[in-house]
């Protein structure tokens, strides 16, 4: 058993670990609405992969085409070496999962319905009563084992619905919004509960979730997927270093000489026309400030624009670039991608050259490179995967 | 065959799987839980007292008038069986006293209420999944999607043959102490029989419902579609037939043979189209030795009086001659009814 994924051999597809699951060009079309268009990534054992998108970007139906519960309008999955279409019961054998509002049968207690569970996968009911006790230590409710779990609260059901989706012994998870409704302290736990488990059995963990902060503590590797499209893919640090080069964001809140607030109106007029700046927008967060957006180390030149117009700045601050931030401002880029030049492309991003001029809004070039579909990465950052895998602790 | 082949990845990791059997008879596991839960269901216990109530006190009520006309009946027949598709008021009928309970027989009371039973367990069979949203993890677990809700319908119809068949046990036991007639092998022979036939019948219903359970998003109007059927059919099933046949083919105020013969068939055809009429036709025929009038179709009176003189008493391979094209029907209704939900839910998506 090999214990530590080393790097893929470039350019090849004799890796030494093999994904374990592999989207190429999926695509699902619900009539004349695509859900998931020409999708490709890969997640390999031992990795937390987060698929973040907002709601209705197509993430749970990526995850029914990787399950075989819904059939691919094209493209092709492969999950533990397994095409989900040919044979379902296969995948579904070695894949934990865990659907968005995971739902269980109210009249029976927590350990009943992990007992039908075991049943349905065929687990001896000897290893099973043992192995059901043990999942629910893990997961904190072999207090409750034996309530009803129309008693449970949200976060106990997800819970549950991890310990569940363990039960077969899988060497996937999947996780479809796993956060969702949960109140700040359940999404701790919750979390700390998936890293623990992807740690301690060194499967691959499939993550869905719109609640980017939450989930990137924990993800290995993050794909943003927008209307259908993967807009991204790389690790957290990754795509927080590419984006940052780009644009910082700077709130300014600022004061008139006399001590009064100024306005926003009179701060936004001031700083529009300042170089290197892109927008000023009033900040949601704050009445008597604005965010604005321009090129990287933008705060001095701002002060100086302030200072010009007699404004004394009272609050200066560079956002913190966190996923939220890349990602909205991703979306943002591939919803205006037809009419906005994208992204710069610099050594660090996701998408190949090429593809961009051909395609406008499409910022992959995945059908370009047969054979290399799902990784339309400059060879230089392939090895990102053994990286991560690599610095957990084992 | 694809258990022995683990992917890539499974080998790598190379676990010992318990899961070594051949993936069949996922449907046997969903059943017991489905069937576990509806024992357990207070939807049972309220049927199952309904109906015990119902046929005790039809077969109460007939028992004390059987007993009383008992000397009427001519030798060589059993009474058993008319316990079961007699009521009161028939006998006081044909003894010109006035009946003290107004209570149908113990079969049409079934009939009546039969497809309740089949509502009852079919309803919500996966529009409840889908509200408590466990359809999506139940497809995730390694069984085929069609064990689903052919476990789901097995476990109805079991639950369906245990209310029926405790419910007509005791019935026939305590109207056995009643009567203080013991049956006779062909007595209970044609009471299995008809308790065969009544489950099937039940399946149509037990389809019907769901279908609807997988057509409609709520329990709660998936139910009133399958009710309202059921009220169609059994109750006012009867009257929209004679009201049509009254309409199409009026008997004059002396109806000619024609003109009763062709009230008879549009009768009988209408009859045909609803399961409940079947049903009651396949009952009597198939309880009662007594080829009388009121109970055949036209063909099969013709035939009966071709053969032989009427009030004769057929044997039960007999009585199942001249039923056969009824039960036959009543089959097939429920399997076509079984297949459209089992087409609905296969072709299904998974999220609603």
């Amino acid at each position: 058993m090999v214990l530590q994924p080393s790097p893929r051999v470039e350019g090849g597809r004799d890796v030494a670990i093999e994904p374990v699951i592999e989207a190429r060009n999926l695509t699902k079309r619900y009539g004349a609405r695509v859900a998931v268009d020409d999708l490709s990534f890969e997640v390999r054992p031992g990795e937390v992969f987060g698929l973040l998108g907002p709601n209705g970007a197509g993430k749970t139906t990526t995850v029914l085409m990787l399950l075989g519960l819904t059939e691919p309008t094209s493209g092709e999955a492969r999950v533990v070496g397994v095409d989900p279409m040919r044979d379902p019961l296969e995948v579904k054998r070695h894949v934990g999962y865990m659907p968005d509002t995971v739902g269980f049968y109210d009249g029976l207690s927590a350990r009943e319905n992990l007992a039908y569970t075991a049943r349905l996968n065929r687990v001896p009911r000897s290893i099973a009563t043992a192995r059901i006790t043990d999942l629910l230590t893990q997961v904190g409710l072999v207090d409750v084992a034996e309530q009803k779990v129309d008693t449970f609260s949200r976060g106990m059901r997800q819970r549950l619905g991890v310990a569940d989706a363990l039960l077969k012994d899988p060497s996937v998870l999947i996780l479809d919004e796993p956060t969702a409704s949960l109140d700040p302290e359940g999404v701790v736990d919750l979390l700390a509960l998936i890293e623990r488990i992807a740690q301690e059995r060194r499967i691959a963990v499939l993550l869905s979730s719109h609640l980017l902060d939450q989930v990137q503590a924990i993800c290995h590797r993050v794909g943003i997927f927008y209307k259908g499209r993967l807009i991204a893919e790389g690790s957290v640090r990754d795509l927080a270093t590419e984006a940052s080069r780009t644009e910082d964001v700077v709130e300014v809140g600022a004061q008139a000489h006399d001590g009064r607030p100024a306005g926003v109106e009179v701060i936004t007029a001031t700083l529009r026309g300042a170089p290197g700046v892109a927008s000023v927008a009033p900040d949601p967060d704050a009445p008597d400030r604005v965010l604005v957006t321009g090129a990287p180390g933008i705060a001095g030149e701002l002060s100086s624009a302030l200072a010009a117009a007699g404004l004394r700045p009272i609050h200066l601050r560079t956002r913190e670039e966190r996923l939220d931030a890349i990602y909205a401002r991703l979306v943002h880029a591939a919803a205006e991608a037809p009419v906005r030049p994208p992204r710069p492309k610099r050594s660090t991003t996701r998408s190949g050259p090429g593809a961009r001029g051909t395609t406008p809004g499409r910022p992959g070039p995945r059908r370009a490179r047969p054979g290399r579909a799902g990784r339309p990465r400059p060879d230089n950052h392939d090895d990102d995967p053994g990286d991560t895998a690599a610095g957990e602790p084992g | 065959m694809n258990a022995s082949t683990p992917g890539p990845a499974g080998a790598a990791r190379a676990r010992p799987r318990p899961e070594n059997r051949p993936p069949s008879g996922g449907w046997r596991i969903v059943a017991a839980k489905e069937l576990a839960d509806h024992l357990g269901s207070i939807r049972f216990v309220v049927l199952f007292v309904v109906l015990g109530l119902a046929g005790a006190s039809a077969v109460y009520s007939v028992s004390q008038q059987i007993t009383s006309v008992a000397a009427g009946v001519s030798t060589g027949q059993s009474l058993f069986p008319l316990l079961f598709t007699l009521s009161a008021s028939d006998i006081a009928a044909a003894t010109q006293q006035t009946a003290n309970t107004p209570l149908p027989s113990f079969v049409t009371l079934i009939s009546l209420l039969a497809p309740l039973l089949g509502i009852a367990f079919g309803f919500d069979a996966v529009n409840r999944e889908r509200a408590d949203r466990t359809l999506p993890r139940l497809l995730a677990q390694p069984i085929y999607r069609d064990d689903v809700i052919n476990g789901k319908f097995a476990a109805g119809l079991a639950a369906i043959g245990i209310a029926l068949g405790a419910v007509l046990v005791v019935i026939a036991a305590w109207g056995v102490i009643q009567l203080g007639v013991v049956p006779t092998a062909e007595d209970v022979a044609r009471l299995v029989v008809w308790y065969v036939v009544a489950i099937v019948y039940i399946g149509f219903w037990l389809a019907l419902a769901t279908l609807c359970s997988v057509v409609m998003r709520r329990a709660a109007s998936s139910a009133l579609v399958a009710i309202s059927a059921w009220l169609v059919f059994s109750l006012f099933g009867s009257l929209l037939i004679s009201t049509v046949v009254g309409l199409l083919a009026p008997l004059s105020a002396s109806p000619t043979n024609s003109e009763v013969i062709a009230n008879g068939h549009l009768q009988d055809a209408l009859t045909r189209i609803s399961p409940d009429g079947i049903f009651q036709i396949a009952t009597q025929a198939i309880l009662d030795p007594h080829v009388t009038a009121g109970i055949l179709t036209i063909d099969q009176r013709v035939a009966v009086v071709q053969q032989g003189a009427p009030g004769s008493i057929l044997s039960l391979d007999q009585s199942l001659l001249v039923v056969g094209p009824q039960v036959l029907a009543i089959v097939a209704l429920t399997v076509v009814c079984f297949a459209l939900a089992y087409i609905a839910f296969m072709r299904q998506e998974v999220r609603a």
